[in-house]
């Protein structure tokens, strides 16, 4: 094989692993979309915040302390502990489960029945409000985070693969770190898939999401499953902050990963869960094949605007992604 | 009329028992307009009770009431005995009382099947966590609740369409889908607001049956909204008529039949 053809296909696995980061994002949107019809604007930070609040509980660190050491003249900033990973990522998953309680009751509940532009607009205010709060508590210099996943290129499959290609050739590279991230998504989604299709709370979710006056009459508590909604939410946040922070630092800009989200949507459709994978999947390969073919001739620098791109024909083309509902009123 | 408070036995030989629910002097206003006007009737165990009316008399608003869907600005409303405190109407659903819609409301994108499992999340008890899990508890919950499902099924006669989505289904199945939604739910009272509205005779003949199959079999307290006279009359036991907000006859169908008031309402009267 030429060597030409084997880094085509390891840029194409690379290019996977990243897709399977983007759909961890996006399967927050899509959550929230299918069960609330709101587009979540602050996903992204809620990503950012949960991975600020685990590096801020590992650590020690005291939130607010910059704030308690302006009022008070004290100098804290540690606890003088460090929380280990498992009980670090419990206590963050109770403080989303929090958080999402908040929204609900200070925010959505009161929201019912408005146009979605509203609820989109109160999403952009949660986001902004989330970011400063994220920045209150736990400062705003860049964090590393360590929860104890592997990271580094693995030997073993280098070894394997090298003998491929000719002597210039030293096997497939490729970061653990994004293969447990994709062994994690995968389990997210089945689990998120049965947890949907097969439990109680999973079939009321899905009835509040068809239709809430149904919803009512058999005896479901809206607010309930939208709190268990943004919950969900909250968890796959979680994962995404943990995953993205893992690899490249828990640091503001990491809200600014829920905008690549927004290709991946509507390339999956916002309606669909598997949507979300293959979207995410399919930017992440198609930014890597692009840069790698038209990009080498045309001076690179096109991950930056491929997806949208990519997006923008979608709506020319199949504005109801590949999965998506297609909506087809009766007149 | 048969005396309200002690229970009888129908020529058919159902049981009607004591008074299920009582709602006293409701009065409904939106805004300025009163779309109820202190009204006062009861619903017995065991019976089927109709509220009819001509267009716009206040019957769905009604039925809204009793289904904790509006909230009356005046009034009481008394469910086995007990006042009801203000509550949100799926606290109301979970105290047995399973309602259709006038416009069908079912889960469109779900089967048949787990549209009418939705019925039966107030028996099912068990919580989140073992739920995620799906340990022994939860598991066990659902084989219960899903028997429970497929006898609705084959009572209603839908086994064909199970695992169809609603979505697909003709008018008419979804009617009946939406029945036995409300039925798996083994209400108190079942509330159906219009079932027959924009059937074909064939259909309703069906959908009758069922009505008084439910009734029969379960001994299900049912009070029913209808439009087509006929079959109000052969339906039920007691009929409360409706017009302009107000009530203007209550009684047995051939009471109701021969009440002048609800004949001037049918047929238009001259006012002058």
């Amino acid at each position: 094989m030429g060597d030409q053809f084997l880094f085509a296909i390891e840029v194409m696995i690379n290019g996977l692993m990243a897709g399977v980061l983007y759909a961890l994002v996006a399967l927050g949107f899509v959550l929230i979309f299918k069960a609330s019809g709101i587009f979540n604007y602050a996903q992204g930070v809620m990503a950012l915040f949960a991975a600020l609040t685990l590096v801020g509980i590992m650590e020690g660190q005291v939130p607010f302390s910059h704030l308690i050491n302006a009022i008070f003249g004290t100098k804290i900033h540690h606890f003088g502990w460090e929380v280990p990973a498992i009980l670090a990522i419990l206590l963050t998953m109770m403080i989303m489960v929090f958080f999402a309680w908040a929204v609900n009751h200070f925010v959505m509940r009161h929201l019912v029945n408005q146009e979605p532009i509203i609820l989109f607009m109160a999403t952009i205010g949660l986001a902004y409000f989330l970011e400063g709060v994220g920045d209150l508590m736990w400062g705003s210099e860049i964090k590393t985070l360590d929860v104890g996943l592997p990271q580094g290129g693995s030997f073993w499959i280098e070894d394997m693969t090298a003998g491929l290609g000719s002597d210039n050739f030293f096997g497939f590279f490729i970061d653990k770190l994004d293969m447990v991230a994709t062994v994690i998504a995968a389990i997210l989604v089945v689990g998120l898939v049965v947890f949907a299709q097969y439990t109680k709370q999973g079939r009321a979710m899905r009835a509040v999401a068809d239709d809430h006056q149904a919803a009512l009459s058999v005896g479901i508590s809206l607010n309930y499953i939208w709190v268990l909604v943004w919950s969900l939410a909250g968890f796959v946040a979680l994962v995404a902050g943990i995953m993205w922070g893992a690899k490249s630092g828990v640091q503001f800009s990491l809200s600014l990963i829920a905008l690549k989200a927004l290709p991946v949507l509507m390339l999956g459709g916002f309606t669909s869960i598997p949507g979300a994978i293959v979207g995410g999947l399919i930017i992440g390969v198609g930014e890597k094949i692009f840069e790698f073919t038209v990009g080498a001739a045309i001076g690179g620098a096109t991950e930056n605007w491929f997806a949208y791109m990519l997006a923008l024909l979608f709506l020319v083309f199949r504005p109801q992604g590949l999965f998506g509902e297609k909506i087809i009123e009766r007149v | 009329m048969k005396d309200m408070y002690e229970p009888y036995v129908t020529d058919d030989g159902r049981t009607i028992g004591r008074c299920l629910m009582d709602m006293r002097n409701i009065t409904l206003r939106f805004g300025g307009v009163e779309a109820i006007k202190n009204i006062s009737f009861d619903i017995r165990e065991g019976e089927i009770r109709a509220i009819i009316g001509p267009n716009g008399a206040g019957k769905s608003s009604m039925l809204n009431v009793v289904s904790g869907f509006y909230v009356p600005q005046e009034g009481e409303v008394w469910f086995r005995g007990t006042k009801r405190p203000p509550m949100k109407p799926y606290q109301v659903a979970r105290q047995g009382i399973a309602r259709t819609f006038q416009n069908i409301a079912l889960f469109e994108g779900m089967s048949v099947l787990d549209n009418i499992m939705t019925g039966r999340l107030g028996h099912m008890k068990t919580g989140l966590f073992s739920q995620a899990w799906w340990y022994g508890s939860a598991q066990k919950e659902e084989t219960v609740n899903r028997e429970a499902v497929e006898k609705v099924i084959d009572f209603l006669e839908i086994q064909h369409i199970r695992k169809t989505p609603v979505g697909r289904l003709p008018y008419g199945l979804k009617k009946r889908v939406e029945l036995a939604r409300a039925l798996a739910a083994e209400p108190k009272l079942l509330l159906l607001d219009e079932p027959m509205a924009g059937m074909n005779v064939e259909e309703k003949e069906d959908m009758s049956r069922f009505i008084l199959d439910v009734n029969d079999e379960f001994g299900t307290t049912i009070a029913l909204i209808e439009h087509d006279m006929g079959v109000v009359m052969d339906l039920s036991d007691r009929v409360v008529v409706m017009d302009y907000g107000k009530k203007i006859g209550d009684g047995t169908p051939d009471e109701v039949r021969n009440n002048q008031a609800v004949i001037d309402a049918y047929l238009g009267v001259s006012h002058d």
